[in-house]
């Protein structure tokens, strides 16, 4: 299972805990888990991704271990302690406006 | 006995007030949707306790909400508006062409009708209608190829604002758009003429013939005449007496003519309101004074409203959808501020008090009359 930490918003959209866990098939990559996100949570859809062309929201930021991995694309592997589900993904809400 | 609901937006949640007929004594539910801006919510007219409601976020994008109990609990429904085909492009800031991009939905219109039908007004300007009670949105394509190429954004982006359905006759559809101007409908929402003539934008459109481009920032109409409507514009207090087909002046005496809302009184039609605001520059009451302005006369001759509102040190805004009467008799009317205020007047507005003080900046104020 991976585990993913949403930023507070997407928590009460939602309506889960401060972190899911979801059943990603391999290769266990970022877009296949933000497929599967979706999938068991569709109040996501539209809110990580643009419907249609799944690009990233411009103010949102994926890390894992440590890492900004945001702009690797979709197709991207993620870090084995993410995959082996010792760390979350994280869903972060960039810090703008005011 | 009566009851009024109305339906606040504001830029950090909804809330929604409650009262009996007096509407003296208040009761103040939220912050609902806690922290998400919300643009507009609204009842539907043949089942109130059917209410849509907009939730956007900078980050987060685009949703839409639906109760179905009055705002007590809320659904999640769809929040997908793809424009039809190619988006094609409309006029930036520059003189260029942009191409359109979907941000958020300013105002949802129930059907007079069909509690599970609404129309949307979005930004970059289009039109999106449901017919499954917001689960899926599409596109009334027909309106940009009103000359789209040449609507521009204004300073607050280029959105679809008003949406105005004839009770009389449910195939005309009035709209309004900054800054493009207004449009009308004749079948229904599938072509749109621009309805333009006689409004004059000498700072902003070269062209005093021009078609689209001026800046409305609302309009509002009588249901029993719904050929008569009246505009507030970027400058301007406007009234067409043939369903838009032409435009006069009826700023009159005002003491400025540049402001957001307008509205009409529930039993009189040539009675209107609107909120006058300094200028473009300066965005707050003239000389710190919070006053309505009322025209029992269809316009032209106008009458400050201030018993009950700040006289001193008010420098606040009241946008475009953020004014609404309710049907009761006498007429209530209702105004929220940009300083979180949210006023009533029960009496047409003779005298005002505030319902509450300190919302977060209001953007939208609805009222439903309950039976």
């Amino acid at each position: 299972m991976i585990r993913v930490v949403l930023p507070y918003h997407l928590r009460t959209l939602a309506r889960v805990a401060d972190e899911v866990q979801v059943e990603v098939g391999s290769p266990i990559t970022l877009g296949a888990v933000l497929d599967a996100l979706e999938a068991a949570h569709p109040a996501l859809r539209g809110t990580i991704r643009e419907h249609g062309t799944h690009q990233r929201r411009p103010f949102i930021r994926f890390f894992a271990c440590q890492e900004d991995v945001s702009h690797g694309g979709p197709d991207a592997a993620l870090p084995d302690a993410v995959i082996g589900g010792r760390e979350p993904l994280m869903i972060i809400g960039a810090m703008a406006g005011g | 006995m009566s009851s009024i609901r109305v339906l606040v937006g504001t830029k950090k949640g909804a809330f929604i007030l409650t009262a009996d007929g007096q509407r003296e004594q208040w009761e103040v539910d939220g912050p609902h949707f806690a922290g998400w801006e919300m643009y507009h919510l609204k009842g539907s007219p043949v089942d109130p306790n059917r209410i849509y409601a907009s939730q956007t976020s900078g980050w987060f994008g685009q949703q839409i909400q639906r109760s179905s109990d009055g705002g007590k609990s809320w659904e999640q429904v769809g929040n997908e508006f793809a424009y039809v085909g190619t988006p094609g492009t409309h006029q930036w800031y520059d003189g260029t062409q942009h191409p359109w991009e979907f941000k958020r939905v300013w105002h949802l219109e129930p059907s007079l009708t069909d509690p599970e039908v609404v129309l949307a007004g979005v930004e970059d300007a289009g039109l999106f209608k449901t017919v499954d009670g917001g689960k899926s949105w599409m596109e009334l394509l027909g309106l940009r190829s009103a000359k789209g190429q040449l609507w521009q954004p204004g300073a607050g982006g280029m959105c679809l604002h008003t949406i105005i359905v004839d009770p009389t006759n449910p195939q005309r559809i009035f709209v309004a758009i900054s800054a493009a101007g207004a449009f009308r409908s004749d079948d229904g929402g599938e072509s749109w003429l621009p309805i333009n003539r006689g409004l004059k934008s000498a700072y902003e459109i070269p062209d005093p013939d021009a078609a689209v481009g001026h800046c409305v920032h609302r309009i509002a109409m009588h249901p029993s005449r719904p050929e008569v409507l009246f505009m507030q514009k970027h400058w301007d207090v406007m009234r067409s007496d043939n369903a838009g087909d032409m435009w006069y002046d009826i700023s009159g005496d005002l003491p400025t003519d540049f402001g957001f809302p307008i509205d009409v009184h529930a039993h009189e039609p040539e009675t209107i309101y609107v909120v006058p605001i300094k200028s473009d520059s300066e965005h707050f009451p003239p000389e710190g004074k919070l006053r309505v302005y009322r025209s029992r006369t269809g316009g032209h001759e106008w009458e400050a409203l201030t018993k009950g509102l700040p006289q001193e040190h008010c420098y606040v805004n009241v946008l475009r959808d953020a004014m609404a009467v309710d049907s009761l008799d006498p007429c209530g009317i209702y105004f929220g501020t940009t300083g979180g205020q949210v006023y009533v007047s029960a009496n047409g507005g003779d005298s005002w008090m505030p319902i509450v003080r300190d919302l977060p900046s209001v953007l939208s104020v609805e009222v439903q009359t309950l039976r």
